[in-house]
């Protein structure tokens, strides 16, 4: 009798739970399905109250208009394609950077001994409180005196050189394989390199793939070092080249806003589709080591 | 021999740490302590910089908008942090009742804050948009007003604090990877001892979250000050009436709009110094209520 009615709780409090969980989904959901249903309708349409919730008739060449969008000013070319190249371009330089600087930096940190190295790690640590604010004054000078403002250079050179927290969630991951293996290769002859190059980054294939993310979706989105360094509307990134897209010259229409916003969202969601288990280890590696 | 093969990893590990070296000092060091310097200056970027000691510091305790965007910036901090962690806790929790469909949910969940910020900021200026916004759309029919939510300086700091919270699926999903590291045992014998899923989640659950929670705060606590672009998109110049006129944003104002320096380096010093005392503060406080497991 007590078993059966506990039994019977259960199936109410899962109900209860799936209903929770049913309205909380929508409640996430609609902004992003109300971004995709805003994009395909008609400008009148997209700002009618009460508002429409599906689309009639439905206008996918909104997309190819917001693409083109502006074209004018660019001599016939499309905005969106300059930016996305731009974009793309730049992610490439910086994953690439990020990956080889921070898999090499990391190693010394994990592996190898060597007097203050422990120290170092905690400075390293602490730059993670070092705010952008602060340093954008003198990095704008520094890149200035380089000569590289209005370049790309001033967003993906630093990559090259590492940084706190890839240090960190690499350091964590090479020293989970176990030292055997250096040890191993040390007495078959392996300099440091030959081990780096040959034992840990084969197994550190994973981590790598979770860094390279990582940096993936912080130059896609960064706003504020592009609307720092890029001058020429030819040079922007998407993430500036939507904000002017949005704001100059009067702005886009709202549906072409969500058709081209949709455009810079798409290419993160189907990556996440692609790779969703390097995304949720990945988050959840850097949150839980600290 | 043991000696010849110290010096030889000692070597090995500068040269691996080489680059970091040079990045910190290049990118970070010096120019950390050259907006110090700069902050006791006056200096446009193309005039040398002009000592002027502590004049721009005396400056800003008299500057309203100092502490006007430095208390929207707290005000924003004050209420994201807190609301999103109790998000991203209450839903991982959620999740975590082993329930049907559980990847599906963490999935929807954890898109939203796969959004860049600029399609963000783009698509929640149209959800509270006060004429056609869905938001609106929702409140009428109940409550026969349409809320200005953007233009009301009561409001528009508010949907900066939504926009976070529809963001925390990153949260959520180490929230939930911590939930799992939770060994049942614990669980096991609670309910040996008849305890309620209450105080289980109270007694057990959030003790053991408790490390993932204060290293979340933290790294929260020295996001949240620093955000620039939500606002800088959906906010032109903080309106209304610099309600939503950021720290973040003077800053960046200050230097490449009035081409004030010196004045913006020593507000960049300052939220440097807020946040080091934040973060020091923050881990002092919960240190004492962390629970960490015996290792």
């Amino acid at each position: 009798m007590a078993k059966k009615s506990l039994k019977h709780q259960n199936i109410t409090s899962v109900a209860i739970v799936h209903v929770v969980l049913f309205v909380l989904s929508a409640i996430f959901l609609i902004p992003l399905l109300w971004m995709i249903s805003t994009s395909l309708k008609t400008d009148i349409q997209a700002s009618a109250f009460p508002p429409v919730w599906i689309p009639d008739p439905l206008q996918p060449q909104n997309y190819k208009t917001a693409w083109e969008y502006g074209k004018e000013q660019l001599n016939g070319q499309a905005p969106m394609l300059i930016y996305a190249r731009n974009s793309i371009l730049l992610a490439i330089l910086t994953v690439c950077g990020t990956v080889v600087s921070n898999a090499i930096v990391a190693y010394s940190f994990a592996r190898l001994k060597w007097p203050g190295r422990d120290l170092a790690f905690a400075v390293t640590l602490a730059t993670m409180m070092v705010p952008f604010p602060v340093l954008m004054v003198p990095l704008f000078g520094l890149f200035k005196d380089f000569g590289w403002v209005g370049t790309f250079r001033p967003l993906w050179i630093p990559a090259w050189f590492g940084g706190a927290f890839n240090i960190f969630l690499l350091r964590q991951f090479y020293r989970t394989i176990p030292f055997e293996l250096s040890e191993a290769a040390k007495i078959d002859g392996c300099s440091e390199w030959g081990i780096f190059h040959q034992v840990i980054l084969p197994l550190a294939k994973p981590a790598l793939a979770v860094v390279a993310l990582f940096s993936f979706m912080a130059t896609w989105n960064d706003f504020l070092a592009p609307l720092l360094y890029l001058q020429d509307q030819k040079a922007y990134t998407l993430a500036i080249g939507l904000q002017a897209f949005r704001s100059q010259a009067g702005g886009a229409p709202i549906h072409l806003q969500m058709a081209a916003s949709t455009m810079m969202v798409a290419p993160i969601i189907i990556l996440f589709f692609f790779a969703q288990k390097q995304f949720i280890q990945g988050i959840a590696t850097s949150g839980l080591k600290g | 021999m043991s000696n010849s093969k110290l010096t030889s990893q000692t070597k090995a590990g500068l040269l691996f740490a080489a680059p970091w070296f040079i990045g910190f000092s290049v990118f970070l060091f010096f120019p950390l302590l050259k907006a110090l310097y700069n902050s006791f200056t006056e200096y446009t970027i193309l005039t040398p910089p002009v000592w002027i000691g502590l004049e721009n510091y005396s400056d800003l305790m008299k500057d309203e908008l100092f502490w006007k965007s430095l208390g929207n910036s707290f005000y924003y901090a004050m209420l994201a942090i807190p609301i999103g962690t109790i998000v991203a806790i209450g839903l991982a929790l959620l999740l975590n009742q082993k329930v049907k469909g559980q990847a599906f949910y963490r999935t929807f969940f954890f898109l939203p804050s796969l959004v860049p910020v600029v399609p963000l900021a783009i698509l929640w200026l149209w959800i509270f948009n006060g004429e056609s916004g869905i938001l609106n759309a929702f409140i009428e029919p109940v409550f026969g007003i349409k809320p200005n939510w953007l233009g009301d300086v009561a409001l528009a700091k508010n949907v900066l604090i939504v926009m976070s919270t529809w963001g925390v699926g990153n949260a959520m999903v180490i929230y939930l990877a911590g939930l799992q590291q939770v060994p049942v045992a614990l669980y096991e014998a609670a309910d040996l001892d008849g305890a309620s899923p209450a105080l289980k989640t109270w007694k057990i659950t959030l003790p053991m979250l408790s490390p993932v929670i204060m290293f979340n705060v933290v790294m929260s606590i020295i996001g949240s000050l620093q955000v620039f672009a939500q606002p800088y998109i959906m906010f032109p110049g903080g309106a209304p009436e610099r309600s939503t006129y950021f720290f973040s944003v003077y800053i960046y104002d200050t230097a490449f709009r009035d081409n004030r320096m010196g004045y913006a380096s020593a507000m960049g010093w300052i939220m440097f110094i807020l946040i080091l005392c934040l973060t020091l503060f923050a881990i002092r406080f919960m240190d004492k209520r962390v629970h960490y497991e015996a290792s």
